[in-house]
């Protein structure tokens, strides 16, 4: 419980518990001072910070060096035009020019949100159903807990190979399955119009494990108590579950949607692996790192990529900024 | 302040911990001169280490340390490296890569120190020594090669009562034959038109008489006539019901198709032998005629990089990979065509019941796949816009319109 509102005062400042602990430190310390040598204090304090930075020192070099530095590059290099191995020259604001009539670009964002706006309510409304299922009193819970994180220890790339299998419209098991009840089955991963939701369907079964993981700690956070009191009052299950068990739920929803949106925008792999190179469906389901990838390593057009790659990252800070604006509506903090 | 202080401190005793743990050495600790050969394919690790061992017999001086990536990464690394400085000494490439490569001069030209030392390139198929020339330079030794036979199914044939494909098939036999072959109910199709360049499209543009890339290098043939009808023949086989559709290929692969006997004939190389001559039902025949006899040849080569520090060493090495004692040891593991001239007679013995004369067969009327500063973004713009055309989204015209004007900007900013 206390970590967890620790973990969430990150995005919130009001921080839960945290914020009833802090004065009670600084009563002790208080304390302590009044009994030692005051001059003391502050040759401690120095090497505190000493020793505390020097604690952090890796992760941070880490964060520096693999994280802020290839951002503020790539942030240069989106206004540079490359040639072969490495040689690029400042063009300005050429790049983002470009990017008003690339209709590549149009479709991969339009792409791309289709992505976002199944995956994530879908997905999180679905992963909330899970983990409260799996919070009650059923036999065989850790097997189904097991069951439906297995998705998220498989390799994205074999998660891929085998959905692909699945979809073949020759040969694959839906179709197959299908025509035992004398439908045709369409092509999943080839038919422009079918192909993003099939993708859709695979992220949201792949994702589901990972968000009910954490649903059900925060489900396992909430004070019994509650629950007591509510049977006591007479409320049933489903009152209980829209008055105690979603308001308390709501920083963790808050997490996971964030983790979600930034997640779903980047997505990648499972294009990458189902939808082939000749693909007649590529246009219809490439998204935004997809078109990223394309030109920085396929197009060696590492300007114009980095630049795609700028305006995704700002995309995404506009979002998350909103959501965080949003949240004082929905979220409690207990 | 002084809270600053530290932490720059800190972090900078964090960068000397970093760096301590990248140091090189140049020549290892013997006197031996080190090199490095870079390469991408597994399944010739053994050749190369056996090449390795004979080399060292005459060169002990001569360390060589292999280093294989994955072909997937192998031209992303490589492009990386280049840009560091940081090429392994003596590498692979390709001809679809060279040009770019040679006029990045990330890559040695070789021509000076072959007059030098007296060695000559006509010990290899003309047509690969003018693959990997670039400005009149050649720059890369070949190594090995391949051309492109028609695969058949000797079930479906036996079947259907069809002769075998020989060398007297031309483009309506082969259709012909593809649609007596079609066999809707078990799920057949005659032919497999792959949207492919190397041993698919190249080969019908240049047998119809058609050009790729023009002799300046200016601009692109496909809008041309010849390249228009050589794409609507290659296409019509879908159109015909004759081939899988574009979809069901992106699907299934048509290899897997193919060896799994649900396709009686496709082009394909000779990197397949060791996948179909699993199915002792396949076969393999030149490929058809059209106006005249053409088909792809590509092969790699050795070559060297600018940035090495050893470049006599690196010279004696990628000599040595050229020569016919290396290209026996290729021969003789089955696994390659050696380029070196007669010594792939040791390679068409390596599969008996396939007969793989028919890829040497090619060599004499083989054209070198196209290469250009761009080759890759002109193959991307191929993949891109010709399948609109494959799969019948498109008409040819409309699509070879579109991809000559995007090929031919690309060309231009050469």
């Amino acid at each position: 419980m206390k970590r967890r509102s620790s973990f969430f005062s990150l995005f919130s400042l009001k921080g839960g518990s945290i914020v009833k602990e802090i004065p009670l430190q600084v009563e002790v310390n208080a304390k302590r001072r009044k009994l030692k040598v005051p001059n003391l204090s502050k040759t401690r304090k120095r090497s505190d910070f000493f020793w505390a930075y020097l604690m952090i020192a890796p992760t941070m070099l880490g964060l520096l060096v693999f994280y802020l530095w290839p951002i503020l590059q790539t942030i240069y290099f989106s206004f540079t035009e490359w040639g072969a191995f490495g040689q690029y020259e400042w063009t300005g604001l050429d790049n983002y020019k470009r990017m008003v009539d690339d209709a590549n670009l149009l479709q991969s964002f339009k792409n791309t949100g289709i992505y976002i706006l199944f995956t994530v309510p879908i997905g999180i409304f679905l992963s909330i159903l899970v983990a409260v299922l799996l919070n009650q009193k059923i036999k065989g819970k850790s097997v189904y807990r097991t069951l439906y994180f297995l998705p998220v220890i498989t390799m994205p790339a074999a998660i891929a190979m085998v959905w692909r299998w699945l979809y073949n419209s020759d040969y694959g098991l839906l179709n197959y399955l299908l025509s035992l009840i004398g439908i045709k089955g369409p092509q999943w991963v080839s038919d422009p119009k079918i192909a993003l939701y099939s993708i859709i369907v695979v992220a949201i079964w792949s994702g589901i494990g990972y968000n009910v993981v954490i649903f059900l700690s925060g489900l396992q956070g909430i004070p019994k108590t509650y629950y007591e009191a509510a049977e006591i009052d007479g409320a049933g299950p489903i009152k209980v579950f829209f008055k105690i068990t979603l308001p308390l739920l709501s920083p963790v929803i808050f997490f996971v949607t964030i983790m979600s949106f930034i997640g779903a925008f980047q997505v990648f792999d499972l294009i990458f692996m189902m939808i082939g190179k000749g693909s007649t469906a590529l246009e219809k389901t490439q998204s935004i790192v997809y078109l990223f990838y394309q030109h920085a390593f396929v197009l060696n057009d590492k300007g114009y990529a980095a630049a795609i790659a700028v305006l995704l990252l700002i995309i995404i800070l506009i979002i998350t900024a909103i959501q965080m604006v949003l949240q004082k509506k929905w979220v409690h903090y207990d | 302040m002084k809270k600053w202080l530290i932490m720059i401190l800190t972090l900078a005793l964090g960068l000397l911990g970093l760096a301590g743990c990248s140091s090189s050495d140049e020549t290892s600790s013997d006197g031996k001169v080190e090199i490095t050969y870079g390469f991408w394919d597994k399944k010739q690790v053994p050749a190369i280490e056996e090449i390795i061992k004979l080399f060292n017999e005459k060169n002990p001086d001569i360390k060589v340390k292999t280093e294989l990536t994955p072909y997937a990464q192998y031209f992303q690394k490589l492009e990386t490296a280049a840009t560091g400085g940081a090429l392994p000494d003596v590498l692979w490439m390709n001809g679809p890569h060279v040009v770019q490569y040679a006029k990045g001069k990330v890559i040695l030209p070789l021509s000076d120190m072959a007059k030098k030392d007296d060695y000559s390139f006509d010990n290899y198929p003309k047509s690969l020594i003018d693959l990997y020339t670039v400005d009149e330079e050649v720059y890369g030794i070949p190594k090995d090669f391949d051309t492109t036979g028609l695969w058949y199914n000797k079930k479906i044939f036996d079947e259907a009562g069809v002769p075998y494909p020989d060398d007297t098939w031309d483009w309506n036999k082969l259709k012909e034959v593809a649609t007596k072959l079609t066999n809707k109910d078990k799920g057949i199709w005659g032919y497999a038109a792959l949207m492919g360049n190397q041993g698919g499209y190249y080969d019908f543009i240049w047998q119809n008489g058609g050009h790729i890339i023009s002799e300046d290098g200016k601009s692109v043939g496909f809008d041309q006539p010849e390249a228009i009808e050589a794409l609507k023949y290659n296409i019509s086989f879908i159109e015909d019901g004759l081939s899988p559709t574009q979809a069901q290929m992106t699907e299934t692969a048509a290899s897997e198709l193919f060896s799994s006997g649900k396709i009686a004939m496709m082009f394909d190389g000779p990197w397949m032998v060791p996948e179909y001559k699993k199915n002792p039902d396949l076969n393999v025949a030149v490929v058809p005629k059209g106006k005249q006899r053409a088909v792809a040849i590509h092969g790699l080569s050795n070559v060297i990089a600018a940035n090495t520090k050893h470049k006599e060493a690196a010279w004696k090495f990628v000599q040595f990979l050229g020569s016919k004692e290396a290209a026996e040891v290729y021969a003789n593991t089955g696994t390659v065509i050696p380029a070196y001239n007669g010594t792939q007679d040791a390679w068409l013995q390596s599969v008996p019941n396939l007969n793989l004369k028919a890829f040497i067969d090619g060599v004499d009327y083989s054209v070198p796949l196209p290469s250009v500063e761009n080759t890759g973004e002109i193959w991307q713009y191929e993949t891109d816009i010709l399948k609109k055309a494959w799969s019948e989204e498109e008409s040819v015209e409309d699509a070879v319109k579109e991809l000559t004007k995007k090929a031919n900007e690309a060309l231009s900013n050469n």
